[in-house]
């Protein structure tokens, strides 16, 4: 990949617009279409045109994979920990209406907390599964 | 070919209204699942290796899961009944009181991840475990075969 002088900068121009969008569909996934599902593959998918470009050993060294297993169980334990915390503050669990001052105030934070787990569980496994797919 | 469906039926999706759909399918379908099916024929040989000995006891474990599964279906109301649940009170009661309950306007995600909680969930764990059984599967072998290689190098 060393003479493809298009591709490395075009690439280099739209990777961080990718990760940029990514984080929009993630935070702005409870006023427009999206939400952490989306945005984990868009994120997900921006790394993986780096590797592509510019040859996966180099995104090893950016994303280590021992990382982004630990980052695969912290998503889904920031989930079921925003559920065991509405639990502990008297709800049922997954109940979001005791984590803010008022019920909607708590959903608000509640579907923020979890699209966040989601996004994060979702971006890791699909990065993952990449890494263990792509020849080394 | 798997791509280029994947986009188009990403497009019918935005043209019935289904955005968040089109976004997963857009991603995914034409994204990344191409891209796997890429490295898996990069990875794989032309040549099937010799049959390996099949286990009884994991035969009877699929099986058994499928015929639970099949039974399950039976209790799912027709396609296009209208007088499933569905169509009688709960997508209304979405429509009427998310905007009061959650006041979020996407109502997608208000459902998603406020009304079917458990649901999204499971999938969050489904795609969690499916990330350790790749990782069981492939990511094993690669590390025994390097570290072979490292002594190979050693020797």
């Amino acid at each position: 990949m060393e003479h493809h002088l298009v591709l490395r900068v075009i690439a280099k121009l739209i990777i961080p617009l990718i990760l940029l969008f990514a984080l929009y569909v993630q935070f702005h996934g409870d006023y427009g279409p999206g939400g952490g599902f989306q945005a984990g593959v868009i994120f997900a998918s921006g790394f993986i045109l780096y590797a592509l470009i510019y040859g996966i050993e180099n995104l090893r060294k950016v994303v280590p994979l021992r990382f982004l297993r630990i980052l695969s169980a912290l998503g889904l334990m920031l989930y079921i920990g925003t559920g065991i915390t509405g639990l502990l503050l008297g709800g049922n669990f997954l109940d979001y209406n005791v984590l803010g001052s008022d019920p909607v105030a708590g959903q608000h934070l509640g579907i923020l907390l979890i699209e966040l787990g989601v996004g994060i569980t979702v971006a890791s496994v699909m990065l993952m599964m990449f890494y263990v797919f792509a020849k080394p | 070919m798997t791509g280029i469906f994947s986009l188009v039926s990403a497009c019918l999706f935005v043209t019935m209204g289904a955005v968040d759909v089109a976004f997963t399918e857009a991603a995914v379908g034409a994204g990344i699942a191409t891209l796997l099916f890429l490295c898996t024929l990069a990875l794989t040989s032309s040549e099937e290796s010799p049959a390996v000995r099949h286990s009884w006891v994991s035969f009877f474990v699929v099986f058994l899961t499928g015929t639970i599964l099949i039974y399950g279906t039976i209790d799912i109301p027709e396609f296009g009944d209208g007088t499933a649940p569905v169509h009688q009170h709960i997508a209304e009661r979405y429509i009427e009181t998310s905007q009061v309950e959650i006041g979020i306007p996407n109502m997608v995600t208000a459902v998603l991840a406020s009304y079917r909680g458990y649901d999204t969930l499971g999938e969050v764990t489904v795609i969690f475990t499916a990330g350790i059984g790749v990782l069981i599967l492939l990511g094993r072998g690669r590390r025994e075969k390097l570290v072979k290689h490292d002594s190979d190098q050693v020797a």
